[in-house]
């Protein structure tokens, strides 16, 4: 089987084929780039002041969900000299301290995150240093099944599990005395096991997978420097 | 510089009308899909959506418009999407101003406004040859046109898939959400129904006009 190719001559200018002049679409393209780079800029300006403060909103109200009781928050970077407080130039982390408000601290707010059935769920997770526990979860974004893998950011029996769960340090206070594992559903035994959910294994699967990553990096940092965190009430 | 290869349009309510029923985006022209099957599994983002799309196709068609005469046919394309892309970046900021939580429903999809058949194609066909006063009023009808279709699939949608219509529950606690409908594939039953209906009505009203011009034929 033959497959035949015509070639067409390529016009060649000035042989009755008509040369577009070059100055009139450099023009154009150039003007309405301009344009349109101002008004980006201008609309960049303008919303930018108001994003952030949507995005202060909405993580203070994050906050205030993983850390009952809590009603201002400082917040914290971990970097490489441990906790510091954020806006002094130092680069890490965000976590987020929260009090209540007679002055108390009631706990830290870590990120963590973890592969789910989709794409990664990034979650947020309170810490109370008292009882050496998670008290509260939040999924701040996901992009799981609706109906399915959601359930662990809707489900109450399921986040029953992250109102006490076991985060307590090794005696050296290097890591966790115990993994936080999703066991399956009715088979919970101990503090640190997260009750499976039906339907949304891999999602209950990545949500075990990141409060245990998370804890693992942000406790033993929070114990060592919990006075600085004590004394940073507002 | 760009020809203008058809007449003018006179401005009259076909012009906005239009867009709306018979040249529909979505139910005639079965054009922007992506948006229609992705974002219209709840009320409000279908709305949202709607409205993003049509202040990107209407400012994108008046800037067009107004430089039709101004933009050489060779680089038309690349200049059109230029227009339309710093429309749609604007869309984006605004909706993170107005809304984080609804920012992140839509998802990439605002983004992907960019490259919604609807938009380029009113402006290749439409916008690029006709006056400003028509092209604001075709545009906003084409708009229309698209916001309403996706708030169609959207509110049939969360009603059987959540069970709620804006969020506010619709039924009891008995009630067991229709899941599959706030999922990819529902996006396809939904759309695949209400194409049924209206070619249907299409289809009843042309057998009726033939059936009448018939009756007024023997009559003659």
């Amino acid at each position: 089987m033959s497959i035949k190719v015509e070639l067409q001559p390529q016009s060649q200018p000035g042989a009755g084929a008509q040369v577009a002049p070059s100055w009139p679409m450099l023009r154009t393209l150039a003007g309405i780039a301009i344009l349109s780079g101002l008004l980006v800029v201008l609309v960049y300006q303008a919303t930018k002041p108001i994003i952030a403060e949507n995005e202060r909103i909405l993580t203070e109200q994050a906050v205030f969900e993983v850390l009952p009781g809590a009603v201002s928050k400082v917040d914290f970077v971990l970097s490489d000299q441990g906790l510091v407080p954020a806006g002094e130039g130092a680069v890490g982390i965000s976590v987020f301290a929260g009090f209540a408000a007679d002055g108390q601290l009631r706990g830290v707010a870590f990120p963590g995150a973890a592969r789910g059935y989709q794409d990664v769920i990034q979650f947020l997770f309170g810490y109370d240093p008292a009882c050496e526990c998670i008290i509260g979860s939040k999924v701040l974004r996901s992009t799981e099944t609706p109906g399915l893998g959601d359930k662990i950011d809707t489900d109450p029996v399921f986040l029953e599990n992250f109102v006490a769960l076991d985060a307590s340090l090794n005696p050296e206070g290097t890591g966790l005395a115990n993994p936080i594992v999703l066991v399956a559903h009715g088979t919970k035994a101990a503090p640190w096991q997260i009750d499976g959910i039906s339907g949304a294994t891999i999602s209950g699967k990545a949500m075990a997978r990141a409060a245990n990553d998370a804890a693992e990096r942000f406790v033993p940092s929070i114990r060592q420097e919990l006075a600085k965190l004590v004394e940073a009430a507002p | 510089m760009a020809e203008l290869p058809n007449p003018q349009e006179n401005l009259s309510l076909d012009t906005f009308l239009r867009g709306i029923w018979t040249e529909n985006p979505v139910f005639a022209m079965l054009l922007g899909m992506c948006p229609v099957l992705a974002v219209t599994n709840s009320t409000m983002n279908a709305i949202a959506m709607g409205l993003a799309t049509t202040f990107v196709l209407v400012c994108s068609s008046l800037l067009i418009s107004l430089l039709r005469n101004w933009i050489p046919k060779q680089v038309r394309i690349a200049s059109y999407i230029i227009i339309i892309a710093t429309f749609v970046t604007i869309v984006d900021y605004g909706i993170q101003a107005i809304s984080l939580e609804l920012y992140a429903a839509l998802g990439a999809f605002i983004q992907l406004i960019v490259v919604n058949c609807v938009i380029l194609g009113r402006a290749e066909a439409y916008a690029s040859k006709q006056r400003l006063h028509t092209t604001l009023v075709n545009s906003l009808g084409m708009g229309a046109g698209f916001t309403i279709a996706l708030l169609a699939l959207g509110t049939v949608r969360e009603i059987l898939g959540s069970g709620s219509i804006l969020g506010v529950a619709l039924f009891g606690e008995g009630f067991q959400p229709w899941v599959v409908m706030i999922l990819p594939p529902g996006g396809f039953f939904v759309l695949g129904a209400w194409l049924l209906l209206f070619n249907w009505l299409r289809l009843r009203k042309e057998r009726r006009v033939m059936e009448q011009s018939g009756v007024a034929a023997n009559a003659g």
